[in-house]
């Protein structure tokens, strides 16, 4: 267990390591001097100068990637070219609505998608088989940012049900502790702050949520359907096991391993989920960070974006590849 | 092709199921995919998806984003369909429909290159992995470990900041997120023939390693590259348009393209939610042709499914 966590914790370095190269070759690589690639349009002999001074663009190159090494191993990943905020605290300060995003999504997804492929499973071939397998596969074909537009064209300007864009509600005076707005609501018992969070995530949630239902729908399925035939199972139910017993402990357990593993692997897809989502529903999120930062080409975001990502989501891969160990005992002994 | 047949069957003289018997394996896997009514369902739609984009010209009733009805188009409003405008127009004022099936046009493009380029860099990668085997076997799976580890979004926003924002770089983009994927399958077909008696029949007759590779292993290995190329053409239409719809696509406005449809008409989403509907639904439609077609492949062409 723990050589598995030091293993993939080395591999992490070393894939962050290669990609600070790749970033600092990457904005070298522009055509034209460096530090008016990055500045763009905003370019004036001034801005220039001090550009070149802070990144060291005038010193020799292997000089300019311990500097640039030092400074994000000590955090420090840039300024934005546009609004001149250090990169770092616009993350950690956009990052919760994403999250919060993503868990109710993923929320959703594991809720109705597990107990949906469960019962598809066990009535092989029924309507609701058929309805469920028919339903992945549109989640599948479906881009979620047309899902998300149709949700806001449907569910909140035609029939008002729920907010467009946002995730609270201006009027309302809420007090943010951690970030997470339903869960601040929670925390501070303002139930209607909460309450006006949790109807803004609704639409975004279920839009980004289609693309992990529709594979945990087809995992559960498939890897049920597999439990089933084998012979433990045939056992439990000559013992005479009761039906509920030998589903939750004998089938359920054991076809959730694959379930559990397709989460981690999904990380990445949501993430790109979110952030197409978040630019339909005006969420401020890192994804309308990203789409601004992509427009404007702001390099030190652009950067910045992809190491902190790639942190985000190794980290994300080791947590699930552990608790898949703490799951399955095979695991741990091979 | 008829060395192909010879291959297989030689790989497998028993593994046909009854009705099938004196059938190649190829010839077998056609005709299991010919009985399966939701792999034609796909075949139907990629053809005509295909055709829509080849003779876009000759079906579109103008000329693309020509935008000369601009001043039917308010502020408030955009004329729906009409005698002179089937599906109505654009919010810049251009036909509708001809913008639509033009966006075919980009889609078959863009989606078909890539997939071609990530299949040729993430083949000659695996076959050199799984064919050599030892350090470079290592290395290039590393290489492609890393890969993995980087969402597809984050590298095609790399690859587009990078190369600027036009046609190729989006290109590049989404297959430089299919060359690992490529790699792995490759390599890994690879590997599960090198045990296999008929390979080391052919070494034990002392044919050079890089023939038995390209002139044996390769042709079976081809089979799970189609229907991995096919199904990844589905989510390259997907990922054009998303990338489309996050501003990396081509800054040219005169190219139709169906993610940018959709992002232009979010902005009138409340008095033409149309402009919104029909490009959706067009990569939905091409996406789902391509999905079907590729998971009945899967089934035609894996012998175990005798059904």
């Amino acid at each position: 267990m723990l050589t598995l966590i030091v293993r993939r914790l080395g591999l992490l370095v070393l894939v962050l390591f290669g990609l600070s190269i790749l970033l600092f070759a990457w904005v070298r690589a522009l055509p034209g001097d460096p530090a008016r690639a990055l500045l763009g349009q905003k370019a004036t002999p001034a801005g220039i100068a001090e550009v070149t001074a802070r990144y060291g663009f005038d010193k020799p190159v292997w000089q300019q990637y311990l500097t640039y090494l030092g400074r994000l191993v000590r955090g420090d990943f840039g300024a934005s070219i546009n609004t001149g905020q250090p990169v770092l605290s616009t993350f950690t300060e956009r990052f919760p609505a994403t999250i919060e995003l993503s868990v109710a999504a993923l929320l959703l997804a594991v809720v109705v998608g597990v107990p949906l492929g469960y019962v598809a499973a066990r009535r092989r071939g029924g309507l609701l088989d058929n309805l469920a397998v028919g339903g992945s596969l549109l989640g599948v074909v479906v881009p979620v940012f047309f899902l998300a537009v149709l949700l806001k064209y449907v569910l909140s300007i035609w029939l008002g049900w729920f907010p467009t864009s946002g995730r609270q509600d201006a009027r309302i005076d809420a007090t943010h502790v951690t970030g997470f707005y339903v869960l601040d609501g929670l925390l501070t018992r303002e139930w209607d702050a909460s309450w006006d969070a949790l109807k803004h995530l609704v639409l975004p949630a279920l839009a980004l949520g289609s693309i992990p239902l529709a594979i945990i729908v087809r995992i559960t399925r498939a890897s049920v359907l597999e439990v089933l035939s084998e012979d433990h199972v045939r056992t439990a139910q000559a013992k005479g096991l009761a039906r509920s017993v030998i589903s939750r402990r004998h089938i359920l357990r054991n076809a959730l391993l694959p379930v559990s593993t397709t989460l981690g692997l999904q990380a990445g897809a949501l993430l790109s989920g979110a952030v197409l989502t978040e630019t339909v529903f005006s969420i401020n999120g890192i994804g309308s960070y990203l789409f601004d930062a992509v427009n404007q080409l702001d390099y030190p975001v652009l950067q910045g974006f992809i190491l902190f990502i790639a942190l985000v989501y190794a980290l994300v891969n080791l947590v699930v590849d552990v608790s898949y160990g703490l799951i399955d005992p095979r695991v741990r002994v091979s | 092709m008829s060395a192909l047949d010879a291959v297989g069957t030689t790989a497998e003289p028993d593994a046909e199921p009854t009705g099938e018997a004196g059938l190649g394996p190829w010839a077998a896997a056609w005709r299991r995919l010919r009985r399966n009514p939701s792999g034609i369902v796909g075949a139907v739609i990629v053809l005509l998806f295909v055709l829509v984009a080849v003779l876009a010209p000759v079906l579109a009733p103008y000329r693309p984003a020509t935008g000369q009805w601009f001043g039917e188009v308010t502020p408030t409003s955009v004329p729906g369909p009409s005698a002179e405008h089937v599906l109505g127009l654009d919010s810049f004022g251009s036909d509708l429909l001809t913008q639509l099936l033009y966006g075919a046009r980009s889609s078959l493009v863009i989606g078909v290159v890539s997939t071609a380029v990530g299949l040729a860099v993430g083949a000659v990668l695996g076959i050199l992995a799984g064919g050599l085997g030892g350090w470079v076997d290592t290395v290039i799976m590393r290489i492609v470990d890393v890969l993995l580890s980087i969402p597809s979004l984050l590298l095609a926003v790399s690859v587009a900041a990078l190369l600027g924002r036009n046609a190729v770089s989006i290109m590049l983009a989404i297959s430089a997120a299919q060359v690992p994927i490529f790699a792995r399958l490759l390599r890994a077909s690879l590997l599960a023939q090198r045990g296999q008696d008929y390979v080391v029949a052919l070494r034990s007759l002392g044919l050079r390693r890089r023939r038995i590779v390209v002139g044996h292993m390769l042709p079976n290995a081809l089979g799970p590259v189609l229907v991995q190329a096919t199904l990844v053409l589905a989510t390259a239409v997907i990922e054009v348009a998303a990338l489309s719809f996050l501003g990396l696509g081509a800054a040219d406005p005169a190219v139709a393209e169906w993610g940018r449809m959709l992002v232009t008409a979010q902005g009138r989403l409340e008095q033409a939610p149309q402009l919104a509907v029909y490009p959706g639904l067009a990569i939905a439609v091409t996406a789902l042709g391509f999905t079907l077609l590729g998971e009945a492949l899967r089934e035609a062409l894996d012998p175990r499914s005798d059904r």
